[in-house]
Parts: structure tokens; C-alpha cells; sequence
């Protein structure tokens, strides 16, 4: 029916001068857009299966491609926008649920953006992070509340279990099943070399992770997918998921297409079924119910890993987080409302939670009102996009941040935002064979430690100018940070002075 | 007062920055000497203040009231003594009370009422409350100087005081008339702040209970240090460094029973590539400590003295940002911003010496 039909979004523009018929961008779009044109001896594409992922631009030997914005418009108008009008077109014609994929890109304000970073003149002096030692190690967990000592006066030092980081940065999660086995051997490997972690999301550890363990945390999450006490011994950590900042509220949905023999084997499910993942945890319908989870983990891990409780960032975060602090657990995780994901509903992903900067910000300022803060570790993503986002993320009272976007990205992806399709040209958000060897692990997994190096000197610099030499100090020292353009109240919740005063 | 926008911010409003001169001096024999060698160290280094905060910390200086808490007040208004004495008396036996003398010095103008006290808590309330008498006297200390307007508790520790003003030290000494008062040990400061304080409580040291703190430098750490202390039921009403340092260390020590030297394991913890050439039982102490109080490191520049009964303690940031000097005559130890305000007092020293940075220098009483 004609009514169904929708004017493509891009339209992919070949320069004729330049392609020289080469088939690559054919062969690369798992989208099939491109194709040959015997006749005419041309390339021709289909725009409207095109999902602007790059994939075909940046391989283009000539350079001969681009992809552009339609310019084909509805009549203007600012209440119903062309994309709106195509939403009502798309449920009209199928009764279904719109889906999207990685995190919400509506224009809500970005408040990381709305602030600044202090540096020291005169009064003190910066630091010099080429000359001076600049220390980036983090410890998660809970500290002890009085010091112990022995018979002869010695400290006690055993403490609950902790996880050293030697950069305040981790790698968040995502299930093998929703990204590649390659695109999560890049993350074990990076962490592995880095000194911090990544995180197998809900998917189970694949058996030829395991050799990673040091570096991984391993979830466990409503759908109990790949959950054995082998696993749960298996990582550093255990990380409980409530919830997820792209998708609070609701679980998951890893299609029958996705679960091949490795994801089937690994997830403990049968092939091809789809994996559902409850949108509560069934034995948690409170706070007290959380505590028996956190203390069943810890029994089946003779108390020798942290306990992870990772929620999404809603309206009554710091309430939740107080509760959360108190259920045993070593360290809460946020997620905020940008946070990505593999698939979820658009209108929950862009309409439900709030910005991670504001939950951080609030949740540490109650933690400490409680006097609480120090008995679990926070750690915040959702999203994380750059080394001056975590310099302001520890400066508002995080211990430490997640990052899985970001990551993506250096391992190629292009934030085409069509994960749900599993045609990731990039190797990434796919189990398609042939697309998922396109990601060499050694390669995806060496840029990860460029990025992640990259912004540890950014930070060390930043940390110099405030002539801070140890991230421990920057940690909730908002005095640090400064608004700008922001009202009293978010100032009064982010916790810092407007830029001037 | 100017007043609208015209008027300065007052201490404790906003945050001020600092530098400044800090001189201490303690006879390890424990014979009692006036201030006046204090006084003179201090002047030599005059230009390191600019006459906007001096003051002094005496140690044994009250023998006959060794057992009782020496509250010194600063009053801004008739209403606040009022007020304050109605919490005294509520709170604690008032054994004496009396004006602090003071003599007139062109330099120092604008003085609050200044008022002594020497009180013990009652004992009804001290058992209802479940505290230490340390721990009492501290929070009544805490809770005046947070919510009596115009009242500010500037001394509160045993057979010990301070002493300070908006001027320079020495003036300051001689207002307070410090000549007349002897003490095993002295600790003195000068302030050269960035912005006009605006008032006396201001001025260092900062004391709580028996410990004071004189310092130079301007912390960096500050404000991770102050939201994590204030979870402790401190309030940094000052935002001066040398009140949140007061305070950690009055948290750490008293509270958390830790040594000195173990107190800058924390504050001013070694390098994790330091920490990491240790022996294996010191990697394990020094990383709980680092890890356990993790906010309470001070980073950026500060020299400080700490006075405590029985002592004085001498610690310089892990960078040595901050220029400390350490110098030693037979029971007599001296320890300056610089050297030239020791060799005024006491020209031949046997032994002159620069504290490494994050090293202490602790000086305790002969037993």
C-alpha cells in the first residue's frame, strides 16, 4: 500500500567521476543497498536500506561515496515532525512496538556540557604530569568503618573485597549475543592489558573467557542467563542488573535469530528460542529481597567478590541508592538515560529515566548526608564520552565510571543506532560469521587501549592543572567544577556555584 | 560594614586562598617559657603575611586549670554571650570565666568581645549522652560555632590556647599579652589571604579540643576532603584549610585511634610506586590506610604544625610544595617556613635540617 511507503531518511550519493565499479561497497553492506548494474556497467543503491553506518563509505578505495540527509520533507511543522508523522505511519501499519537501538538521542540537556573544570593560578601551583607522579588507582568496595587492631597494635588490614583499577575506567556491560564474540574478546583482552574490567552483561562467559576472569564481572540478571557457580566464581566481581539506563523498568529481548550453538551453550537456552529476560527480578520485589540476593551471591563466592548492584538512574535514584548501600552490596553501578543498549522500545528508551549527571550528583550528596558514603563504591555510566566527562563524573562523587559507547566506537561502530537487525557491518552488534570476523580481536582490542590511554593522560593533565596528584582527591571535590547557563535548581542538585562565583 | 554588593564576603562565606609564615617551638625538657621567642621568630618573616590574620597556640600555659576545658570565645554582639553562656551553663560547670586581658596596639582595631572560660561537662548530661568527654566537648564546641550567630569557640582544649586576631603576629602577641603567659611549646602564625577576612575567627590556628593547626599553603583537595569529613558531624563553617585539616586529623587520631605517623600515611600518603618498594606487611598497611580513608588525602601545597598535649607534629605535602624547616638545640627544637626564623632565636643550632615532603617530623615531651 502506497500509504506505507517512507521517503529514506539518507540518500547515499556516489560520485560517478570517482567509483570506478569495484563491488566493495556491495560486498560490505550486509543491507544489501548496493548493487551492480550490468546494463550500465554501474553501481546503483537502494537508499532505503540504507542504515548510514559508514560501513561502505570508509572502505570506498576512491572515496567516490558520501551519505547525505534527505532533503525530502513533510510540510513544516514544529509539533508534528516528519519523524513523529513516520512513527504513527510505521504502528499504523504494523501494531508493533517501536524499536531502537543504543542510547537515547533526543536533545535533553547534556548537563556534562554544561560544565567547567578548574585549574590553579598563582595561589598554588599545577602539576606536572610529565615531571611528578599522577596516580589514577581506584579501589571498589566497601571500607571499613573503624580500624581493628591486633594483639600487638597492628592494624588489621583484611578488608571486604576490593577491586583495584589502575584507571578509574571500566568497560560496561554487554552480553555475549548482543555484541560478537569478537567485539567482547577486544574488551577481555583491553581490560586485561589495562588493568581494569569488563563486563559479560547478561549473556553468561563464554568458555573461552574464562582465562580473563581476573578482569571480568560477571552479571547476573533477571533471565538468570548462563548463571552456574562455576561462572560466579569465575570473574572479579558479580554484578546484580536492575536495571538498565536505556531501558528502565523493562527487560530484555535477545531474538531466536541471535541464539546460535555458542550463544545457545553459553546462555544455557535452547537454539534459536528467544532469550527473554524478565522485566523484574522474580525472587527481588523489594529491598529486602535485593539483600538475600547480595548475601546468596556471597555464599556462593565464599565472600571474595565484590557484589555489583547496577540500576537505572529514575526519579527517587537516591532513595534507591540509600537502600542499596545498606542491602550489602560493595558497590552500586547507575546508568543513565543515554545509556545504550542492543535493542529496546524507542518510546521507553527517549521518554524514561534521567540524566546520569544529576542521579550521581544526588545520590552521593544523600549517601553522605547519611554518612553512608563510605561503605560502597558508585560507579556511573550512561554516558560517558570523553576523558572531561569522567574528570567531572569523579568530581560530582563518583568512584569510578563505565564506559560501553564509547568503546563501541573505537571498535568501529558508527552509532547507525540499528543493532536490533544484527546486520552490524562492523562486526560488532552481529552473530552473522561472516561479519563478525570483519572485528579482529587484536586490532578492536589495541584501540580500546589507545582510547582508554588516551584519555588517562587527558585526565592526569586535567588533574595537574587542578594540582591534584592523586584522583582520590578529586573524587566529590565539587569545588572543582563550575555551571554554566544553568538554572538555580540544577545547581543546587548538581551540588557546584555558577562559573563567576 | 559596606553593605549590597559593595560588601566583602566574610570568612566562612566563600573560599579563601592563603599563603603565609608558620614558626613552632617546643623545649622537650618541658620547662615552660613566654612567648616572646615565638613572637620574635615570627617577625623576622613578616613579609610572608600581610596583616590580615595572626595568633598563636600555648601549650601549659593554664597549669592551674590543667584539668578543665579553656574555652576562648570571640562575641560579636551582647546577644551572643548571652546565648552562648545559656549553652555553657547547660552543658558544662563553669569553674571560671573572665575577659581575656588584652592591651591596646594601634595595629589591631575592631576586636570582638574576647572571653575565657574553663569549664568540665556536667556529669548528668555527659552520662546521658553516651560520649567520651572528649567527644562531648567537641560536638558542644562544633554545635555553638554552627548555630549561635555571633558566638565562635576559637580554643577548647586542657592547659592549652590560642591566641589570634585580624593583624600581624607579633602585634597580635603583644595585644594579647603573650609575654605573661608561659608554655612548654608555641606554635605561631601569619596569614597573607587573598581576600579581606573580614573577621577574627578567621585567623589561625585552628583548634579543636587540645589540637591546633597552623599551615601554609592552599589544598587542592580541599573540597573532597571537607564533604567527606562533614559526614562525621564536623561542619566546616570556615572553608579554611586549616579547619578541614583540624578536623581529619582530629577524626583520625582521636577518633580512629590511629598514631602520628600513621595519621600521614593517610594525609599525606606515600606514592603507590613508594608504597610498592615497602616490605610486604608495610605494603599491606599502608594500602588499607590509602584505600580505607581515601578521601582524607591532602593534595596540593601545605606545610603545617600540629600542637597536641605533649608535642608538636611537622608535615609537609608529598610534593614539598611548601617551604619547612626543622632545627635542634639540646631539648629545644624549632620548626619554621624558614630557617632565618630560627637562627633569630637561636643562632648556633646542633642540627639544621629540610623535612623530606610527606615525611613527619614528630616531637614529643622527654618522659
Amino acid at each position: 500500500m502506497g500509504i506505507n511507503y517512507l521517503y529514506p531518511d539518507y540518500e547515499v550519493h556516489r560520485d560517478r567521476e570517482k567509483c570506478i565499479s569495484c563491488r566493495v561497497c556491495e560486498r560490505q553492506c550486509a543491507n544489501e543497498v548496493h548493487s551492480y548494474d550490468k546494463e550500465t556497467n554501474r553501481m546503483v543503491a537502494d537508499d532505503s536500506a540504507c542504515v548510514n553506518c559508514h560501513r561502505c563509505v570508509t572502505l570506498c578505495p576512491t572515496h567516490a561515496l558520501k551519505i547525505v540527509k534527505t532533503d525530502h520533507l513533510f510540510k513544516e511543522n514544529a509539533n508534528w515532525k516528519g519523524e513523529v508523522i513516520q512513527d504513527i505511519y510505521r504502528q499504523a501499519a504494523t501494531g508493533g512496538v517501536l524499536l531502537a537501538s543504543m542510547g537515547n538521542p533526543k536533545e535533553y540537556p547534556v548537563y556534562w556540557d554544561k560544565v567547567l573544570i578548574n585549574a590553579s593560578q598563582v595561589t598554588n601551583p599545577s602539576i606536572d604530569p610529565l615531571r611528578e607522579p599522577m596516580e589514577t588507582r581506584t579501589f571498589l568496595g566497601q571500607k571499613e568503618a573503624k580500624i581493628r587492631r591486633d594483639e600487638n597494635g597492628r592494624i588489621i588490614t583484611k578488608t571486604s573485597p576490593q577491586l583495584s583499577l589502575t584507571i578509574p575506567i571500566m568497560f560496561s556491560a554487554m552480553s555475549y549475543g548482543s555484541i560478537s564474540y569478537n567485539a567482547h574478546k577486544s574488551l577481555a583482552l583491553a581490560a586485561q592489558q589495562l588493568g581494569t574490567f569488563y563486563n559479560t552483561g547478561e549473556g553468561g562467559l563464554h568458555e573461552d573467557f574464562y582465562q580473563y576472569g581476573k578482569n571480568t564481572i560477571v552479571q547476573v540478571a533477571s533471565g538468570r542467563f548462563g548463571v552456574h557457580p562455576g561462572y560466579l566464581n569465575a570473574g572479579a566481581a558479580i554484578e546484580i542488573k536492575m536495571g538498565q539506563g536505556a531501558k528502565p523498568g523493562i527487560g530484555g529481548h535477545l531474538p531466536g535469530s541471535k541464539i546460535g550453538q555458542d550463544i545457545s551453550k553459553t546462555r544455557m537456552i535452547p537454539e534459536h528460542a528467544d532469550a527473554i529476560s524478565p522485566a523484574p527480578h522474580h525472587d527481588i520485589y523489594s529491598i529486602e529481597d535485593l539483600r538475600q540476593l547480595v548475601y546468596a551471591l556471597k555464599e556462593a563466592t565464599a565472600y571474595t567478590k565484590p557484589i555489583i548492584v547496577k540500576v537505572a538512574a529514575v526519579h527517587n535514584i537516591s532513595a534507591i541508592a540509600s537502600g542499596i548501600a545498606r542491602s550489602g552490596a560493595d558497590i552500586i553501578a547507575i546508568d543513565g538515560f543515554r545509556g545504550g543498549t542492543g535493542a529496546a522500545p524507542a518510546r521507553t528508551r527517549d521518554n524514561v529515566g534521567i540524566p546520569i549527571e544529576l542521579a550521581l550528583a544526588s545520590v552521593d550528596t544523600r549517601l553522605r548526608q547519611e554518612g553512608i558514603r563510605n561503605n560502597v563504591s558508585l560507579v556511573v555510566g550512561g554516558s560517558i564520552r570523553s576523558s572531561a566527562d569522567v574528570i567531572k563524573a569523579i568530581a560530582l562523587g563518583a568512584d569510578a565510571i563505565y564506559v560501553a559507547t564509547g568503546a563501541l566506537l573505537a571498535l568501529g561502530c558508527h552509532l547507525c543506532r540499528t543493532c536490533q537487525s544484527g546486520k552490524c557491518n562492523w562486526g560488532i552488534a552481529t552473530q552473522k560469521p561472516e561479519l563478525v570476523k570483519r572485528l579482529n580481536p587484536e586490532v578492536g582490542s589495541q584501540r580500546l587501549v589507545n582510547l582508554i590511554t588516551a584519555w588517562d593522560h587527558e585526565i592526569k593533565e586535567m588533574m595537574g592543572g587542578m594540582g591534584i596528584n592523586s584522583i582520590e582527591a578529586l573524587k566529590g571535590n565539587r569545588l572543582m567544577l563550575r555551571g554554566i547557563g544553568l538554572n538555580e535548581t540544577e545547581l543546587q542538585i548538581l551540588g557546584i556555584s555558577h562559573a563567576g562565583n | 560594614m559596606q553593605s549590597g554588593q559593595q560588601r566583602m564576603p566574610l570568612e566562612g562565606e566563600e573560599r579563601f586562598s592563603s599563603g603565609c609564615a608558620i614558626s613552632g617551638i617546643i623545649d622537650r625538657s618541658g620547662q615552660r617559657f613566654s612567648a616572646r621567642s615565638a613572637i620574635t621568630s615570627i617577625s623576622v618573616m613578616h613579609d610572608r603575611s600581610n596583616g590580615l590574620g595572626g595568633g598563636f597556640a600555648g601549650y601549659g600555659i593554664y597549669p592551674e586549670y590543667k584539668d578543665h576545658y579553656a574555652f576562648h570565645l570571640f562575641y560579636y554582639s551582647k546577644e551572643a554571650k548571652v546565648g552562648c553562656e545559656l549553652f555553657l551553663e547547660e552543658h558544662f560547670d563553669l569553674i571560671n570565666l573572665s575577659k581575656i586581658p588584652t592591651e591596646k596596639n594601634p595595629n589591631i582595631t575592631d576586636e570582638p568581645l574576647i572571653w575565657r572560660y574553663f569549664v568540665t561537662p556536667l556529669p548528668t548530661k555527659l552520662a546521658s549522652s553516651q560520649l567520651e568527654e572528649d567527644e562531648y566537648t567537641a560536638r558542644c564546641v562544633i554545635t555553638i560555632n554552627s548555630t549561635i550567630k555571633g558566638a565562635y569557640v576559637f580554643s577548647s582544649g586542657k592547659n592549652m590556647g590560642v591566641f589570634k586576631a585580624v593583624g600581624y603576629p607579633e602585634d597580635v602577641g603583644q595585644f594579647y599579652r603573650l609575654d605573661d603567659y608561659k608554655g612548654y611549646c608555641w606554635t605561631v602564625h601569619g596569614r597573607y589571604p587573598t581576600n579581606t577576612p573580614g573577621w577574627w575567627g578567621g585567623s589561625h590556628p585552628f583548634a579543636l579540643l587540645d589540637y591546633s593547626v597552623v599551615h601554609n599553603g592552599e589544598i587542592s583537595s580541599y573540597d573532597a576532603n571537607r564533604r567527606f569529613i562533614e559526614m562525621f558531624g564536623y561542619n566546616c563553617t570556615l572553608q579554611t584549610d586549616t579547619e578541614v585539616i583540624t578536623y581529619m586529623i582530629d577524626y583520625l587520631h582521636r577518633r580512629q585511634g590511629l598514631t602520628l605517623e600513621e595519621v600521614c600515611h593517610v594525609i599525606a600518603a606515600p606514592f603507590w610506586s613508594t608504597i610498592s618498594r615497602k616490605s610486604e606487611e608495610e605494603i599491606a598497611q599502608y594500602t588499607y590506610l590509602r584505600n580505607t580513608f581515601a578521601s582524607m588525602l591532602i593534595t596540593g601545597p601545605f606545610s603545617i604544625i600540629l600542637g597536641f598535649t605533649g608535642g608538636l607534629m611537622a608535615l609537609n605535602d608529598r610534593l614539598k610544595l611548601r617551604s619547612l624547616v626543622a632545627a635542634e638545640k639540646g631539648d629545644m627544637v624549632y620548626l619554621a617556613s624558614e630557617e632565618a626564623a630560627i637562627r633569630i632565636i637561636e643562632p648556633n643550632p646542633d642540627r639544621v635540617w629540610h623535612p623530606s615532603g610527606g615525611k613527619p617530623v614528630i616531637v614529643t615531651l622527654n618522659t
